[in-house]
């Protein structure tokens, strides 16, 4: 069935989407595992339905500096998926991919460029599941990081499904490795006519 | 006291309070000023145009019914329109996309709406920070008419 706006979906779609989480989460946790050759165990993912403003707070309020890393998907699926994580789960992050031991505030270009590829590699595993769950054909753009207050990186996405209704998918997934712990957001914005066939493919 | 406004939303304040939105992004944020009443009204919106989405009913949400509903209730408040001037500040490009999509210079749209309308209502903008790759946080003091802005790893500024 057809929605015209988020709030619209029902149990039985949001049942589907929180599966599809699930996969894209354990995919997303297997490639991670290969990038670094090391095991990386993940918890089973949270998937919500929320609000900007509840997301905002859930990631430390507006004014927290966050790390997002944004990359637009076209082909049969058109939209935009966002990957945030607070300060502190991008620099452990970031130290784990480039075996350092930085413990500063700021993050060098070395920094971005291993979180920009990470983005890559995990929203590519998170896509590529999609693709293959659904059949569609999917291409998603080179990734760009952002390094900012959470309402102004969050601003980009609300905008997005602001076009649409006030909910986004969200889905909190946190990755260990050993005793560094990567607490992460995967914010999925399908455009309407997007998530509609998306959901016809499964029957719904 | 500081009044808060929200993603999508506007209020008004009076001296000697101030008012403030926090992490304003690819938003715009616009402050109108009255300094015969000392009111004070700020609106933050998140896209230019309410005529071109289906799902509009959020009016806040929007430059061009936000802002028609932000004067309305300084309407209501006692506020002549002819003594209102403005301030503004946001509409950054967040991500570096090379492409001119939507997604990558809504803020600019932002921006732009905002100037068209206030023009329409024949409000005066008198100074403006917008624009550029990162966020802003605003607050508008009624007792100096100052708009204070601060980002992350930058000096804070006044408008």
């Amino acid at each position: 069935m057809p929605i015209e706006n988020y709030s619209d979906i029902t149990d039985e779609q949001f049942d589907m989407l929180r599966e599809i989480g699930n996969i894209g989460c354990g995919n997303a946790t297997t490639a991670l595992s290969k990038m670094l050759d090391r095991k990386i165990t993940m918890k089973t993912p949270k998937v919500e339905l929320v609000e900007v403003s509840k997301f905002v707070e859930l990631i430390g309020g507006p004014e927290n500096p966050i790390i997002g890393i944004l990359l637009t998907m076209s082909g049969e699926l058109n939209g935009m998926m966002m990957f945030a994580m607070s300060q502190a789960s991008a620099r452990r992050l970031a130290n784990l991919v480039l075996m350092q031991n930085s413990s500063g505030a700021e993050f060098s270009h070395m920094d971005y460029s291993a979180l920009k590829e990470i983005g890559n590699i995990i929203m590519g595993a998170y896509m590529s599941s999609l693709a293959s769950l659904t059949g569609m054909s999917i291409r998603s753009s080179v990734p760009q990081v952002a390094y900012d207050m959470a309402g102004a990186i969050l601003s980009v996405p609300a905008i997005e499904f602001g076009r649409m209704g006030d909910k986004a998918l969200l889905i909190d997934s946190s990755f260990d490795q050993a005793d560094s712990n990567v607490d992460g957001y995967f914010v999925m914005i399908p455009e309407l006519d997007s998530y509609n066939k998306l959901m016809s493919r499964f029957g719904m | 006291m500081s009044v808060r406004v929200g993603m999508g939303d506007y209020n008004i304040c009076k001296a000697p309070d101030s008012i403030v939105t926090l992490g304003l992004g690819s938003c715009v944020g616009v402050v109108l000023y009255d300094k015969t009443t000392n009111t004070a009204g700020m609106l933050h919106a998140m896209l230019p145009d309410s005529t071109r989405i289906r799902n509009n009913q959020n009016r806040a949400k929007f430059v061009d019914t936000g802002l028609e509903d932000l004067l309305k209730l300084m309407d209501r408040h006692g506020v002549k329109r002819e003594n209102l001037v403005a301030k503004m500040a946001g509409g950054a490009k967040m991500f570096a996309f090379a492409d001119n999509t939507e997604i990558s210079d809504i803020g600019k749209r932002n921006v732009l709406s905002a100037k068209i309308h206030l023009r329409k209502y024949g409000i005066p903008l008198i100074a403006e920070d917008t624009g550029l790759n990162y966020g802003r946080t605003i607050e508008f003091y009624t007792t100096d008419s100052r708009l204070e802005i601060r980002a992350v790893g930058k000096e804070i500024t006044s408008i």
